[in-house]
């Protein structure tokens, strides 16, 4: 702030148009790159409520044509679209609700100089960083421990992200005042107490931040599902989606319709997909930016 | 990234033997290795444990043998060699390679840009609202990402309808080999360059404003100022990124290169990565040769962040350990 005061105050020496030129260039420039951000956004909304053949025919470029809304209708009929959401919105509140008490908890008692072993639990979270032992062992661990092919196997390993345990570890260092601990400590209070009653309550902000983390990361991925899961009925959005956006145009299937009639609407399902799996992110989204990008400010002050 | 504040003070109470103070240490500090453990158990499951069954590499191993047992037949680095004279083994470093370090030429300046820029801008309401919608593309799926990659390059793809629309030919981008790294690499671009700025937006805001004020009285433009104040007050966060996207240079993205494949465009398309996927995974699985693959990139990786980070302390202050 004081930087632009102090600009200010010296502008009527020192405002060359040097200045000016490059204010300006700065601003077109980031401007532009807004533009490439959003056009494509806006694009899959205005050709999800344009005539089909609008689209094809490259005539959707600014706006709608022709509106119509019969890809939300023919989305509605999608049944394992539906299903595909329940199972995500399942998968992500059961891994949203683990994820939590696994990694608040881990994460106070890592911030805690007198944790015992407190080196050797650093290295111990620190080493899987940098080093994994691939997607085959991985996947056989998995089968071992009979998580192949239930719902476990897309929740149980998406609970704790070390990145997420160190943010929450590294949150609680700077934000909880050791007076505070101290004091309630003085009153009786065991570490449990301590802990739920005067930790968890100051802490609402990494909690929300840890939870979205989560539930996005969850919602948005398809590989563990793709690799462990054969049962159509357990699929998750993403993986009903893959098998719309990216299976190739001949698995269109059905009846009385003709080729092409089926190759508008799929071309058309494909927007609109798009924005019904989207929607949920993008409405939260603008709310919880200010978290997002707190958290990781939060995981950067460490580096 | 941990070395700035692990050195603080501790107060152990004196007079006391030392294990007498560690089994009092241990009493007291118990509720803590409750807390701890059930994500000691987790990473334990899922990230050790696949780590001892990298065993399974110097085996030939048949799915659902067990790892030591009676009849386990070691065949020590046989599969090592096997992928090393493997014909695909030089066309899968190449892809590997290449895809990641044009990635990581044009990915990693661009942030940096995007934030001195941001930084830059006389109004901070327009920064912060720019910011938004710069970070807006980091939350779209890979699979909705790549979905609006068909939609916008595909056969029927907005590109070719305009194409076509003004006479062009039909060009399907996703079966052309030569189109797959730039619509990966600019795709990834413009999914994360304004999340990837965050970080160093948040460094630059701790920026000493008294170097500013200093350098406008010396006659500094503001341009000027970018590149002799901005800039060295975000190099040690720099070096940081920089190493860590060395170390993970051979190990990104494979999600989303299997998500883009396709016949016409294999040939560029297929990393370590998604073969180990295809070996051990699909078809006849082969799972001691796709783990020996992963293992030999998960070595590489290591030893490009050993190498970066010794190169980076040996030239300035700033190493990750």
């Amino acid at each position: 702030m004081s930087v632009k005061t102090a600009a200010k105050k010296n502008s009527p020496i020192r405002l060359g148009a040097g200045d000016k030129v490059f204010y300006t260039v700065n601003t077109i420039f980031l401007a532009l790159m807004a533009l490439i951000v959003l056009y494509p956004l806006y694009f899959i909304v205005i050709a999800s409520i344009s005539d089909p053949d609008a689209v094809l025919g490259g005539r959707v470029v600014l706006y709608p044509v022709q509106l119509t809304l019969d890809g939300f209708r023919k989305i509605l009929e999608r049944a394992d679209i539906w299903r595909g959401y329940l199972n995500t919105i399942i998968y992500t509140l059961l891994t949203v609700v683990l994820s939590l008490v696994v990694t608040i908890p881990a994460g106070w008692a890592l911030s805690r100089r007198t944790l015992p072993g407190k080196k050797a639990f650093m290295i111990y979270f620190i080493i899987p960083m940098f080093f994994g032992g691939g997607l085959i062992p991985f996947y056989n661990v998995m089968s071992s421990l009979g998580l192949v092919n239930t719902m476990w196997s897309i929740v149980l390993p998406s609970i704790l992200s070390v990145w997420n345990l160190f943010m929450t570890k590294t949150f609680f260092e700077s934000s909880i005042p050791d007076g505070l601990i101290e004091a309630a400590k003085i009153d009786g209070a065991g570490e449990y107490r301590v802990f739920t009653s005067l930790v968890l309550p100051l802490s609402k902000a990494i909690l929300a931040v840890m939870a979205l983390y989560y539930a996005i990361g969850q919602w948005n991925s398809y590989f563990n599902a793709m690799i462990f899961l054969q049962d159509e009925t357990m699929y998750p959005l993403q993986l009903v989606l893959k098998e719309i956006l990216i299976a190739s145009e001949s698995t269109v299937g059905g009846s009385g319709e003709t080729i092409l009639e089926q190759f508008r609407l799929a071309n058309q399902i494909k927007y609109v997909s798009v924005i019904v799996s989207s929607v949920p992110v993008l409405l939260l989204y603008p709310f919880v930016q200010k978290y997002f990008s707190q958290g990781v400010m939060i995981g950067s002050l460490k580096g | 990234m941990r070395k700035v504040k692990d050195g603080a003070v501790t107060t152990a109470p004196g007079g006391m033997s030392k294990s007498a103070k560690m089994w009092r240490r241990l009493r007291d500090n118990h509720p803590f290795l409750i807390m701890i453990f059930p994500a000691v158990l987790i990473v334990f499951l899922f990230n050790y444990l696949p780590i001892y069954g990298v065993l399974i590499a110097f085996q030939d191993f048949m799915p659902g043998d067990p790892i030591f047992g009676e009849y386990t037949q070691w065949i020590g680095f046989k599969n090592f060699t096997r992928f090393f004279t493997d014909v695909q083994f030089w066309p899968l470093m190449k892809n590997t390679f290449l895809l990641c370090i044009i990635g990581f030429v044009i990915g990693f300046p661009l942030p940096i840009i995007i934030s001195l820029m941001l930084n830059a801008m006389k109004s901070k309401k327009m920064s912060k609202v720019l910011q938004t919608i710069f970070n807006g593309p980091h939350f779209i799926s890979l699979v909705v990402l790549v979905g609006m990659l068909t939609l916008f390059f595909g056969r029927y793809g907005l590109v070719n309808n305009i194409a076509a629309h003004f006479g062009g030919e039909r060009v399907s981008y996703f079966l052309e080999s030569s189109a797959f790294r730039p619509l990966y690499i600019l795709s990834s671009n413009w999914q994360d360059f304004g999340w990837s700025a965050i970080i160093y937006i948040a460094a630059l805001s701790n920026v000493d404003l008294g170097q500013h004020e200093a350098a406008i009285l010396d006659g500094a433009s503001r341009f000027q100022r970018v590149i002799h104040v901005d800039l060295p007050a975000i190099m040690p966060m720099i070096s940081v990124m920089l190493i860590m996207s060395i170390g993970g240079l051979m190990g990104v993205g494979y999600e989303k290169a299997l998500l883009m494949q396709t016949d016409g465009n294999l040939g560029v398309s297929e990393l370590i990565a998604t073969y180990v996927y295809k070996q051990g995974l699909t078809g006849v699985p082969n799972q001691s040769y796709a783990t020996a693959i992963g293992l030999f990139n998960s070595v590489i990786n290591v030893v490009l962040l050993i190498i970066a980070n010794t190169t980076s302390k040996k030239f300035s202050e700033n190493s990750l350990w």
